[in-house]
């Protein structure tokens, strides 16, 4: 139809029903069928498209909360007024903000209109038979022909056997001619869709992982201590799905028997952990199992995986009273150097004994500073040279007085509270470095000492019971996706037409006969198959050729046409072709 | 097992030969392309099949140039208009295209020797990396020419690999050593590998895509560009490269990020975690999906199409480049520093 008609008509319309647009319910409906149309459409989508893509974007520049929190604290702090703006538009937890959000919902809601539409189309075009042999086969962009002494039979069954694996129609047509239209690619339109609907499966898995997924941290040491996934509580960090309040964690226990690092040249090259785990049944029955724990070799169990995932050092220190008692205690420091492992940490002592609160609160005693596991001195800074354990030392600050564990506030197990330093209520009494086994002794007597080292693993619990249909969605959009890119969808027509073999000057009749034909053919109209034509053009054959019933020949046309962009069917077809017509 | 040292300095010297040979092939290319009439003929051979599209009429008349398709990258006499023996600029070409496979066959020993240095996949780093990407995409490359009339263009492609190399071969260098215990894993082999490649594979489209704009600018503004547009092939036969090897490299480097969920959940506790190189690999796929699918669109193909993959070839190199050396993510491996 052209837009010219169309437009009249619509005019024509509106003159003969003025009430057609002017009824609310109508416009709203227009409205909403236009918007829907306007989404759907391919051109959005690809805006969409973008706007995800440059979305994603400053997730990659700036530092993310679910990513990293210290680093977005660090870039709020140094930023001030620019960092405060971006964080009001959500820039430092952009996948889940609520752009990124709208973006992503409006794309699935796009990809599922144009999805159902075609998954219709596509079950339709499976249940239908090829398309009629146009009437002029040289028309299309593929085109041989011959020929043959072979009848009209012969040639119908070669060509039958040559196109097995192609859906092919056989048809009837005037003049005793007969024609095969054969197509083949389906699973291309197969492929497209399964991209699609694969893709959907993906987003909607992972979104709903999202809600039931939890994640946890905990620092464990590798001496036998054991941790065990029944509350949130035991974890240094927990990240919940939003649907996880932390009560219905799947049961099971973990104790760390040791911790190993393999070292080449400086470089780790091995970390793993004997572990040794509990759960389900086992937990009733007290049963434990080994498991050897290695990066990229998760524990599987229980619904939920625990990794290796870092180690570092905790120094053991033992405070002795002047009154002869003694403690220990072994409290993990955190590298503060990935390549080295020089760690720093806190190891805080309450003097036992002290009864009245307000004396127990000058008498604390804090153990911090630096611990590097293979020391080098820079004059007298203590740093490390590597990550293997090696005379480790100690630089240590002892602090005394209030660590502050009154004051209401939590405090990091890493660090002293620096507001009661401050405020002058902890003061450093002493500054020294040790080996293993020195100690150093305070102005009251007290005795600090740097007894040993022991090794703790960072381990991660993961929870997330959608990720295997996420697994699932992506192999089967993959799948989807090599098929709607390498299958070409392409239609191939024979058509065989008795003649009477002519002399010279009939073929040159013949050929006029056909080019005439040509000018009311249009090229790959599907609906353009002309009796008429093929009726002509042997019309004019037998008309122009004085032949006699013995030297009856059939011409065979074929035709070829991609229906996909840049198929490449040339050479394909000239290989069928070659084979239909007998030619080497 | 230790690095061995001798394997890994013969490696350092095949690297900076297959370098020092891929510069002296650009020299070569460089003549074919300006004095040569090959870059002209090429150019007008294409031109002329695309008016054979236009008008089927002359079909007759054309055939015999279209004949010559496949075959023209060793003769020059099939065109029949040259007439004789190849011409001087033409045997540039040729030297240019063995000088680019002894380039390459030192590049691939550079590889090979890495590997049996350290025991391991030769992938471990960014030097390595850069190494094997660079290597697939002068791979691409010459697979490429087999089927399309552009080898007078390869000293476009050599360029941004040259350059490419340098970089990783001066900045980017790193001794070779065994890999941290977050890399052993067999998923190294097939994730990085599908990375590689297809990254690889992308730069060619992104060349290919830029001298569509150039060749298309040109036909809206004769002035412009009017020397080198010349010596192009037509915007189809650019198109048709762009296409073919973006639809080679897309399947690859899906697949390539779909291995790295699998590794990430195994090594980092979550399959899909927004670190910053699986931002702008994300990234990377939807802008090379759009590509896809702006070809499909009315109004989109052509220069919209083209700018699409060109911004999907920088998104590329973004990634490798910024994202490896400025951000700190869990894909810092670049053993740089």
């Amino acid at each position: 139809m052209t837009p010219a008609p169309s437009e009249q008509t619509d005019e024509a319309a509106d003159k003969a029903a003025p009430s057609y647009r002017t009824t609310p319910l109508r416009r709203a409906w227009a409205f909403v069928r236009n918007t829907w149309r306007g989404l759907t459409s391919m051109r959005t989508a690809l805006i969409l498209l973008f706007l995800l893509a440059v979305a994603a974007l400053p997730g990659a520049l700036l530092p993310q909360r679910s990513v990293n929190e210290r680093n977005v604290n660090g870039y709020l702090d140094e930023h001030g007024w620019w960092g405060s703006l971006l964080d009001s538009l959500q820039m430092f937890d952009v996948y889940s903000s609520v752009w990124f959000s709208a973006i992503y919902l409006l794309l699935m809601v796009s990809i599922i209109g144009c999805l159902v539409p075609r998954t219709s189309d596509y079950l339709r075009s499976m249940r239908s038979k090829p398309v009629l042999t146009p009437r002029n086969l040289r028309r299309l962009p593929h085109h041989e022909r011959v020929e043959t002494t072979d009848d009209v039979d012969t040639v119908m069954a070669t060509a039958r056997k040559r196109l097995r694996g192609w859906r092919v129609a056989e048809r009837e047509e005037a003049g005793g001619a007969r024609s095969i239209s054969a197509e083949r690619g389906y699973l291309r339109e197969t492929g497209n869709l399964l991209f699609h609907f694969g893709m959907l499966g993906v987003i909607i898995s992972f979104a709903a992982g999202a809600l039931y997924s939890y994640e946890g941290q905990v620092v464990v040491l590798a001496d036998g201590s054991e941790f065990c996934n029944s509350g949130i509580y035991n974890y240094d960090a927990f990240e919940p799905g939003l649907q996880v309040d932390g009560t219905q964690l799947n049961p099971f226990c973990v104790r760390v028997n040791n911790f190993d690092a393999e070292y080449r040249g400086g470089q780790p090259v091995a970390y793993e952990a004997d572990i040794d785990y509990q759960s389900g049944e086992d937990l009733q029955t007290g049963t434990w199992r080994q498991h050897h724990l290695e990066v990229n070799e998760p524990l599987r169990t229980a619904g939920d995986r625990l990794y290796l995932l870092n180690h570092g050092y905790a120094p053991t220190f033992r405070v002795t009273f002047p009154d002869g008692q003694s403690r220990t205690q072994t409290i993990q420091w955190r590298p503060v150097d990935q390549q080295t492992y020089l760690s720093e940490g806190a190891t805080k002592f309450e003097e036992p004994g002290i009864t009245d609160p307000a004396k127990r609160r000058e008498r604390q005693l804090a153990v911090t500073g630096l611990f590097a596991p293979t020391p080098s001195m820079h004059g007298n800074i203590l740093s490390s040279a590597g990550p293997q354990l090696n005379d480790p030392q100690v630089a240590v600050d002892i602090m005394r007085g209030d660590l502050g564990f009154s004051s209401g506030r939590g405090q990091s197990i890493f660090e002293i509270d620096q507001s009661m330093v401050d405020a002058g209520r902890l003061e450093r009494v002493a500054r020294e470095n040790l080996e293993v086994g020195q100690s150093l002794t305070l102005d009251d007597g007290t005795q600090v000492t740097f007894d040993g080292v022991e090794r703790f693993v960072a381990l991660q619990v993961s929870h997330d019971p959608l990720q295997n249909w996420v697994l699932v969605s992506a192999i089967v959009m993959f799948t989807g996706l090599g098929a709607s890119l390498f299958i070409k969808r392409r239609r191939l027509w024979v058509r065989a037409t008795p003649v009477d073999a002519p002399a010279a000057g009939g073929a040159a009749a013949h050929d006029e006969g056909a080019a005439a034909a040509d000018e009311g053919a249009v090229p790959g109209d599907e609906a353009a198959v002309g009796d008429e034509a093929v009726g002509d053009v042997t019309a004019g054959d037998g008309t122009a050729g004085d032949a006699t019933p013995e030297e009856r020949r059939t011409v065979v046309e074929v035709g070829g046409l991609a229906r996909t962009d840049q198929a490449g069917y040339g050479e394909e077809f000239t290989r069928i072709a070659a084979d239909l017509l007998g030619r080497k | 097992m230790p690095v061995n040292e001798t394997l890994s300095q013969y490696s350092d010297w095949s690297y900076t030969t297959s370098v020092v040979i891929y510069i002296l092939a650009m020299v070569f290319f460089l003549v074919e392309q300006s004095f040569g009439r090959r870059g002209r003929q090429a150019a007008e051979r294409t031109r002329n099949r695309e008016l054979v599209g236009a008008a089927s009429g002359t079909r007759t008349t054309a055939s015999g140039i279209d004949n010559t398709g496949p075959g023209t990258r060793n003769t020059g006499t099939e065109n029949g208009d040259t007439g004789g023996a190849p011409t001087r600029a033409e045997r540039f070409g040729r030297m240019g295209i063995a000088l680019t496979l002894l380039g390459l066959l030192l590049h691939a020993s550079a590889l090979v020797l890495r590997g049996l240095a350290t025991s391991r996949v030769p992938w471990g780093n960014m030097y390595e990396y850069v190494m094997i990407t660079c290597f697939v995409a002068v791979t691409a490359w010459l697979v490429l020419l087999r089927k399309h009339p552009v080898r007078h263009l390869s000293m476009f492609v050599l360029l941004p690999n040259v350059i490419l190399m340098f970089i990783g071969g001066t900045w980017l260098y790193a001794v070779a050593a065994p890999l941290q215990p977050a890399l052993q894993s067999y998923w190294l082999i097939i994730h990085v590998a599908a990375a590689a490649a297809s990254s690889g594979v992308f730069l060619v489209p992104g060349v290919a895509s830029i001298f569509y704009l150039i060749k298309a600018r040109n036909e809206s503004h004769p002035e412009k560009f009017a020397k080198f547009a010349a010596k192009l092939p037509a915007k189809d036969v650019l198109d048709r490269v762009a296409y073919r090897t973006t639809v080679f490299a897309f399947p690859v480097f899906t697949f390539g990020v779909l291995c790295g969920a699998v590794w990430a959940e195994a090594a980092w506790g979550r399959f899909w975690g927004w670190d910053p190189k699986e931002t702008v690999a994300f990234i990377a796929w939807i802008v090379y999906a759009a590509y896809l699918h702006s070809r499909a669109t009315a109004g989109w193909r052509g220069n919209r199409a083209a700018v699409i993959n060109v911004i999907g070839f920088a998104v590329t190199v973004f990634n490798l480049f910024f994202v490896n050396l400025v951000t700190t993510g869990l894909h810092s491996y670049a053993g740089v520093g």
